[in-house]
C-alpha cells in the first residue's frame, strides 16, 4: 500500500495555502492525514500536489469569545479532549472526540479535516449540526460565514468552494437549561459509527424550546433528523414522544449496507442512539 | 540446612519443568532488536510485487508488460508464459492437488496471482503494477459451496476435466475434490432408526482468517557463482520448504538453506508454500540478486490461506435420558479454487474424525465432501490441528441441542455421557485412542468455581424480568501432536520432530531443534525440559531453531505439536546424554553403573555420601577421560515419531448479557480450565491461553470473509476484518487440572490452540442459549452485534411497549 | 519525483535523509535509517505495531509522511533503554510476559511509554483506553494490562 507520486507543499499560513490550491491543479490539502493518506495508499486518491497547513499555527487553538467558542480548523481530536474551555463550555464535543478512531490516530486527526473532508462516517459533521456551528471560510475572494446547517450537501460534497479553506469552527457555549447528549455504536475501538447520534436539547423549565438531532452515517451525509425534532419542539418530552421520535429518527434515515449493517439495523441502531442521546441531553438540561 | 532443602535449593536453581521462567527471547523483541524477515536487506535487493486479479472467476485474454517495464527501477514483469519453460507456473499443494504460481490462463479466485513485478524498491513495484495491462473476459462465478455440485455449476477447474481419480477419492463433478468417511455408516443409521431421541443441527463455521501481526514474506538469495539458494521466509516449516523447493527447482537440498527468522505469528497462516515465495525464488534465480516479497494486509487476508469454510450437520441419536447411542456428521467443505489444505496427507479432512468428543459414543459415522469454488485456497488449521476446530464444534453444539430437545441441563447431559476417568485409554468408535482424561473432575471444578446453580437462578431472574443472559458450556477434547507416522505424513515425510543436544566441556548446553517458534517460546521452554533432564541451569542452555543448515530435520510448529513432539525428542534426547554421562560417571567414581543415582545434577554412589560426580564434571571429563572404548563428547539427537497423539481438554464456561436495543454483546466471565498434562512453564502456558481465548473470541464474535455474488472479497483490511482491541477484549480466567499423558517422555500435551478450539463453541453455546427459552436452538457465527439483533428483532424482543 | 532533504532528531541523534514525498516515515525509519523495530502490520492506521513518538506525541508512522517529520524529535524503541538499562515499561513487559511473538511489541512499549507520562497512575479500564490503538494476536492484552500497570509503579517510585 503505497500512494503515487505527488508534489508536496507546505503551507505557511492561510493565505499562502489559498494561494498554493489556486497554483496547482487538483491539489489536495493534507491536515491530519488519517483519512486522505489512506486512500491514498489504497490508491482510490491520487492528488498530483498535496499542500501541507500542519505548519499554520493560525489554524490551531481554542478560544472563547463572548458566548462563542472559536475553534481552530487544525485542532486535534485529543486537544478537543484536552481543552478545559470545551470541557466547561460544550461537553459534547468532548465526548465526539474521544470516541474517534483511537489514541495515535486522535494525536493527527483533525476536526476541521474530519469536518471537510466529506466522509458520511466521520462524527463532527454531525456534531457541528447538533451544536448549530458556523464556519469560517476563506477563499481567494476573502472571508465568509456559513452555517453548518447547509453545509453538507453529500458524499465527499460539501458547499466549500472552489479554493477555499475550512479555517474555524465556532460553537456557542452550553448555557443554563442546554443539554448536550452523544451515542455512537461501533464494532470495535478505531471503527466508524454504525451509527451515531448527537442531540442538543434547549429547556425553558420543563418545555422543550428547541431541540436538534443529528445522525452520523446513516445518509450520504451528516443529517439532522427534523421530523423528529418536530415531534419533540415546544413539548415536555416523556417517553412516548421519545419513542415518536425515534420513530421519525428511523425513517430519516438512508444508509448504504455494508458490512456494518444493512439499511434495518443501521436505522434502528440510529434510532436508539437518539434515543439515547435526548435522554442524556434531558438529563443534563434539567440540571 | 537440612539435606531436603539444599537439594530444593539446587533443583529450584535450575529453572527447569514447572518453573515459570521469563522468557529468554524477550530481550531482543522488547529493544526492537527481533529480526523478522521485512528486516533483511541484502545487498542489490530488489523487490516484488503482485499484480493480482480483480475477477474471480474470468479468461485472461492478454497480458501487456510493455509499460511497466519501460518504468525506471523495474527490472522484470513475470507472467505464467515466463515460468511455463521451468515448469513452476504450477505447483503441487500440501492436499494432492495443483496450484497456480501465476494464472495460466484463467483467473480463479479475486486477487490471485497474474503477474509479478520485480522492481529497486517497493515504490517503484507499486507504481509498476498498475502498469500492466491485462484484458479479462469475466466468466460465471461460483461463491456458493452448496450449488457446486449442480448441473448447471460452472466449472472451475478446467485443468481437471475428465480426470476423476482424485488424489483422496473418484471425483462425481468436476468441482468435486473428493469424498471422505470414517466410521460406519450402516450401522450407524440403524441406530438412528430406532432411537427414542434424535436431533439435526445444520450449522456454517465461516471462512476465516489467521491474520498474524506480521504478514506472510520472504527474501530469496540465489548464489548464482556457488549454485546455492538462500532464503528467509515467514514459515512455520522451514524443513519442509527446503524439500519442496528442491522438488520444484532441482536445486540439491544441500544447496538450498531455507531460514525462519523471528517470526511475527503464525496461528497456520505460515504453513503453506504461497506464489509469492516461489516467484520470489524465481526472479533471484534469473537475476541473480535477492529479491524480497513481503504482502500487504489486504494481501494477507485475501489470498494467504483461510481457515474452515464448513458446512456441517451434527446429529444425535440418544435415549431419553440423554445417553448417545450414535453420531452422524455431514459436511460440505468449501476448499476454495485449489485444494491447498494443510492437512496429513491421508486426511484430507483434517482430523476432523475427532468429532465424538469427550464422549463415550458406541457408533458414529463422518461424511465429508470437498468442493471448489472461486475463493481463495488455503484450509489452515488457524490454531488448530487440522480440523478439530470444526469437530469440537460440531458435537459440542449438537450435544447442546440434545440437552436442549429433552430439557436437560447442558452440564448434566455431559455428566452423562462423559468417557470416565477408568475407560483411559480409551479407543473411539472413529478410530482414536485417547490417551488419558478427567473429565467429570474438572467439570465439577468448573462449576463450583462459577456456582453454576445461582448463575442459572439469576438466568432465570434475568428471563422474567425480559433480559437476555446466556451461559455456554463447552466440554472439549483436543488432539494434538501430529503426529504418529503411521497416521502423519506431509508430502510423504512423516511427522516426526527432533532435538539435537551437545553438552559443551563447561558443562553448558547447545541445542537444536526441527520446531520453529512464532511466539511460543521455545527458546525458553526447551531449555527447561533440558535442565530438569541433565541437571544443567536452563540459563546455561541455548535454543536455536528454524535454520535448516543447523537444525536437524523437523516438520515444523503448528497444532500444538512443538511440546508433544518436539519436547519430547528434547527429552528423549536428553536422556541418552544422561545415559552416557552416567557411564562416564561410573568411570571416574570407579563404580558400577548400577551403583549410581541420580540426584538433580549429579550422580551419587549409591549409600556413600559425598562420592557423587555433578553433570559440569561429567561434562568436562566427557572430553579428556572417557571408559576404554568409549567415544568423547557428550551429545545426542533424537527424531521422536510419537506413539500416539495426545488429547489435552478442557472445560470453558461463559456468562454474558446481551443489549437487546443494539446487539452488542458483554462478557460478564469467562471461566477456562484446561488440563494439558505435565505443565513445562505455567507462565508461558496462561499467555498461550490468554491468547488463544482471544482469538476464539474474535472468531466465534466478528472474524468472517463475505464474499458477494460476484466473488468480491468484502472486509480485508484491518477496518473491517475483527481484530478485537483492548477494549472488546474480555478479561480471563484460567484454572487447570493435570492428567499427564502416559505415553510422553515428560506426560505433557499440547496446549496453544486449546483454547482457541474450546472457547469458539462455548461463546455460540452462551449466545444461543441467551435465546434458549425462546426455542432457539443454534445462531451461526459470528455472532455481532449486528447479527445478535437480527434474531432479537426477529423474535420481537425489541417492540417497545 | 525530485527527493526533498529531511532533518530530525531520532532517539537523541540528528539524523538526515532524502526522501521522496510519498515516502512514509516508517520506511524511512525502517529503510533508510536501518532501525527495523518499529514494524508494520496493516498500513491502514489500524495495528499501531508501527507507532513512534513524534514530537511528545503517539503516532503511527505508516499514516505520516516523512516530509511531515522534518524537524521534529523523533523516538522509537530503540531509544527506549539507556545507559542505565531498559527503561521501566520494558522490564516490566518482560516480568509479566506482556509479549509472545514480539512483532506488536514495539509499538506497544513506546505507546505505554508515552501513555504513563499522560497518565502516570492509570486504572485498568484508563489503560485499556489509552492502549487501544495497538493490537496483538497473542497475548489476549491481559499481561500487556499488568505490564503497563507494573511499570507505572516502577515510574511512580522513580
Amino acid at each position: 500500500m503505497i500512494p503515487s507520486e505527488f508534489e508536496y507543499h507546505k503551507a505557511t499560513s492561510i493565505q499562502d495555502a489559498i494561494a498554493q490550491l489556486g497554483a496547482h491543479e487538483d491539489a489536495k490539502l493534507l491536515a491530519g492525514g488519517h483519512s486522505l493518506l489512506p486512500m491514498m495508499k489504497l490508491r482510490f486518491a491520487e492528488p498530483p500536489h498535496l499542500i501541507d497547513i500542519n505548519g499554520i499555527e493560525e489554524l490551531r487553538g481554542i478560544r472563547l469569545e463572548g458566548d462563542t467558542i472559536c475553534i481552530g480548523a487544525m485542532t486535534t481530536e485529543n486537544e478537543l479532549i484536552h481543552s478545559e474551555i470545551l470541557q466547561q463550555h460544550c461537553p459534547l464535543l468532548v465526548e465526539a472526540a474521544r470516541l474517534v478512531a483511537d489514541p495515535q490516530v486522535r494525536n493527527r486527526g483533525t476536526i476541521g479535516g474530519d469536518v471537510a473532508h466529506g466522509d458520511p462516517g466521520n462524527d463532527h459533521p454531525a456534531v457541528m449540526l447538533a451544536l448549530d456551528a458556523t464556519f469560517v471560510l476563506h477563499g481567494p475572494g476573502g472571508e465568509r460565514q456559513q452555517a453548518a446547517n447547509g453545509f453538507f450537501l453529500g458524499t465527499y460534497w460539501n458547499d466549500l468552494q472552489e479554493h477555499e479553506i475550512l479555517v474555524e469552527l465556532r460553537v456557542p457555549v452550553i448555557k443554563k437549561g442546554v443539554g448536550h447528549g452523544y451515542s455512537k455504536l461501533k464494532r470495535k475501538t478505531g471503527d466508524y459509527a454504525v451509527a451515531g447520534s448527537p442531540v442538543v436539547i434547549e429547556l425553558d423549565g420543563e418545555v422543550c424550546r428547541d431541540i436538534r438531532i443529528a445522525l452520523t452515517n446513516v445518509a450520504p451525509m451528516a443529517i439532522r433528523a427534523e421530523a423528529a425534532e418536530n415531534i419533540l419542539r415546544g413539548k415536555v418530552i416523556d417517553d412516548a414522544l421519545i419513542e415518536q421520535a425515534a420513530a421519525e429518527v428511523l425513517a430519516a434515515c438512508d444508509p448504504a449496507e455494508d458490512l456494518r449493517g444493512d439499511v434495518l439495523y443501521k436505522s434502528h441502531m440510529a434510532a436508539e442512539m437518539a434515543r439515547r442521546s435526548i435522554r442524556a441531553a434531558l438529563l443534563q438540561a434539567r440540571g | 540446612m537440612d539435606n531436603t532443602a539444599e537439594v530444593q535449593d539446587r533443583e529450584d536453581s535450575l529453572k527447569g519443568v514447572g518453573c515459570s521462567r521469563k522468557r529468554k527471547e524477550d530481550a531482543r523483541f522488547v529493544q526492537g532488536t527481533g529480526r523478522y524477515t521485512d528486516d533483511l536487506k541484502l545487498p542489490g535487493m530488489l523487490f516484488a510485487d503482485m499484480v493480482r486479479s480483480p475477477y474471480a472467476h474470468a479468461r485472461i485474454k492478454s497480458i501487456n508488460k510493455e509499460k511497466a517495464l519501460a518504468l525506471p527501477g523495474v527490472h522484470a514483469v513475470l507472467t505464467a508464459e515466463d515460468l511455463k519453460p521451468l515448469n513452476l507456473h504450477w505447483m503441487p499443494t500440501l492436499a494432492g492437488d495443483v496450484q497456480a504460481v501465476l494464472a495460466d490462463e484463467k483467473v480463479h479466485f479475486q486477487y490471485q496471482e497474474v503477474a509479478v513485478v520485480i522492481a529497486d524498491d517497493r515504490y517503484i513495484a507499486a507504481d509498476a503494477i498498475e502498469l500492466v495491462e491485462v484484458e479479462y473476459e469475466e466468466l460465471e462465478v461460483l461463491v456458493d459451496a452448496h450449488r457446486a455440485m449442480d448441473d448447471d455449476a460452472p466449472i472451475l477447474r478446467e485443468d481437471l476435466v475428465g480426470k476423476m481419480d482424485g488424489a483422496h477419492s473418484t471425483r462425481v463433478h468436476n468441482n468435486h475434490i473428493f469424498n471422505w468417511q470414517a466410521g460406519e455408516k450402516e450401522a450407524t443409521d440403524r441406530v438412528f432408526e430406532q432411537a427414542e431421541v434424535t436431533v439435526k443441527q445444520d450449522m456454517y463455521y465461516p471462512r476465516v482468517h489467521p491474520c498474524p501481526m506480521e504478514t506472510c514474506g520472504c527474501v530469496a538469495s540465489f548464489d548464482k557463482i556457488n549454485e546455492h539458494l538462500t532464503v528467509h521466509l515467514t514459515s512455520q516449516a522451514p524443513h519442509i520448504v527446503r524439500t519442496v523447493v528442491s522438488m520444484l527447482s532441482g536445486i540439491p537440498e544441500s544447496r538450498i538453506r531455507i531460514v525462519s527468522p523471528d517470526i511475527g505469528g503464525g496461528f497456520g497462516n505460515k504453513v503453506g508454500i504461497y506464489p509469492g515465495y516461489v516467484v520470489s525464488i524465481v526472479a533471484s534465480i534469473v537475476l541473480g540478486v535477492p529479491v524480497k516479497w513481503v504482502e500487504d494486509r489486504m494481501e494477507n487476508i485475501s489470498t494467504t490461506a483461510f481457515a474452515r469454510d464448513y458446512h456441517m450437520t451434527g446429529e444425535i441419536a440418544a435415549d431419553k435420558e440423554g445417553r448417545i447411542k450414535a453420531l452422524r456428521v455431514n459436511v460440505l467443505a468449501d476448499h476454495g479454487a485449489f485444494d491447498a489444505c494443510a492437512d496429513p496427507s491421508k486426511f484430507p479432512a483434517g482430523l476432523m474424525h475427532i468429532c465424538t468428543g469427550s464422549y463415550d459414543v458406541p457408533v458414529a459415522h463422518l461424511n465429508v465432501d470437498g468442493v471448489y469454488t472461486n475463493k481463495a485456497p488455503g484450509g489452515v488449521a488457524y490454531r488448530c490441528s487440522f480440523r478439530v476446530t470444526e469437530a469440537v464444534y460440531v458435537i459440542e453444539r449438537t450435544m447442546d441441542v440434545l440437552a436442549q430437545k429433552l430439557g436437560i441441563d447442558k452440564a448434566e447431559i455431559r455428566r452423562r455421557n462423559f468417557v470416565k476417568v477408568e475407560q483411559f485409554p480409551y479407543k473411539t468408535c472413529l478410530g482414536w485412542e485417547l490417551d488419558s482424561g478427567d473429565y467429570h473432575t474438572a467439570l465439577e471444578k468448573v462449576l463450583n468455581a462459577v456456582d453454576y446453580d445461582a448463575l442459572r437462578k439469576e438466568q432465570q431472574e434475568k428471563r422474567t424480568q425480559g433480559e437476555l443472559m446466556g451461559i455456554g458450556l463447552c466440554t472439549f477434547t483436543e488432539i494434538v501432536g501430529a503426529g504418529p507416522s503411521r497416521n502423519c505424513d506431509i508430502l510423504g515425510v512423516g511427522m516426526f520432530d527432533s532435538a539435537e543436544i551437545r553438552v559443551h566441556p563447561t558443562g553448558s548446553v547447545m541445542a537444536r531443534m526441527g520446531t520453529i517458534t512464532q511466539g511460543q517460546g521455545h527458546q525458553t521452554t526447551y531449555a527447561q525440559i533440558i535442565a530438569s533432564e541433565l541437571g544443567i541451569s536452563s540459563d546455561e542452555i541455548s535454543i536455536e531453531e528454524g535454520d535448516t543448515d543447523t537444525a536437524p530435520y523437523g516438520l515444523g510448529t503448528y497444532g500444538s505439536r512443538s511440546t508433544p513432539v518436539g519436547g519430547a525428542a528434547t527429552a528423549v534426547a536428553a536422556r541418552k546424554i544422561r545415559a552416557k554421562a552416567q557411564k562416564i560417571a561410573a568411570h571416574l567414581l570407579e563404580v558400577s553403573e548400577n551403583d549410581l543415582e541420580w540426584e538433580v545434577d549429579r550422580f551419587k554412589v549409591k549409600g556413600v555420601p559425598g562420592q557423587e560426580k555433578t553433570m559440569k564434571e561429567v561434562a568436562w571429563a566427557a572430553y579428556n577421560n572417557v571408559p576404554e572404548g568409549m567415544e568423547p563428547g557428550l551429545e545426542a539427537v533424537d527424531y521422536y515419531d510419537p506413539p500416539n497423539f495426545t488429547y489435552p481438554f478442557g472445560i470453558y464456561l461463559c456468562v454474558l448479557d446481551i443489549d437487546k436495543s443494539t446487539g452488542e454483546t458483554k462478557v460478564r466471565r469467562f471461566y477456562a480450565l484446561d488440563d494439558c498434562g505435565t505443565r513445562i512453564n505455567p507462565m508461558i502456558i496462561e499467555g498461550q491461553i490468554h491468547g488463544g481465548l482471544t482469538e476464539g473470541f474474535a472468531v466465534a464474535m466478528g472474524q468472517e470473509m463475505p464474499f458477494d455474488e460476484q466473488g468480491n472479497l468484502l472486509g480485508n483490511t484491518l477496518m473491517d476484518y475483527f481484530v478485537p482491541t483492548f477494549v472488546e477484549t474480555p478479561h480471563w480466567e484460567t484454572d487447570y487440572t493435570v492428567t499427564p499423558s502416559p505415553h510422553h517422555p515428560l506426560g505433557a500435551k499440547g496446549v496453544a490452540e486449546s483454547p482457541h478450539v474450546g472457547s469458539i463453541p462455548c461463546f455460540t453455546s452462551a449466545i444461543v442459549d441467551a435465546f434458549a427459552h425462546l426455542d432457539v436452538t443454534h445462531m451461526d457465527m459470528p455472532h455481532s452485534a449486528y447479527r445478535v439483533w437480527q434474531k432479537v428483532h426477529e423474535l420481537g424482543l425489541d417492540k417497545r411497549a | 519525483m525530485a527527493k526533498q532533504h529531511v532533518s530530525f532528531k531520532l532517539n537523541g541523534k540528528q539524523v538526515d535523509a532524502l526522501v521522496e514525498p510519498r515516502e512514509l516515515l516508517v520506511h524511512t525509519i525502517r529503510e533508510t535509517l536501518s532501525l527495523t523495530g518499529t514494524h508494520i502490520g496493516c498500513e491502514t492506521s489500524h495495528c499501531g505495531a508501527c507507532t513512534v513518538d513524534l514530537d511528545g506525541k503517539s503516532v503511527k508512522s505508516c499514516t505520516v509522511l516523512a516530509v511531515q517529520a522534518d524537524g521534529s524529535e523523533l523516538k522509537t524503541v530503540e531509544g527506549l533503554a539507556d545507559a542505565g538499562g531498559l527503561h521501566a515499561v520494558q522490564k516490566a513487559f518482560i516480568e509479566e510476559h506482556g509479549l509472545q511473538c514480539g512483532f506488536c511489541t514495539p509499538g506497544m512499549l513506546i505507546r505505554a511509554y508515552r501513555f504513563l507520562q499522560e497518565n502516570p497512575n492509570p486504572t485498568e479500564e484508563e489503560i485499556r483506553w489509552g492502549m487501544s490503538g495497538n493490537l496483538c494476536r497473542c497475548t489476549g492484552y491481559q499481561n500487556i494490562v499488568k505490564a503497563v500497570q507494573t511499570a507505572a509503579k516502577t515510574l511512580q517510585q522513580a
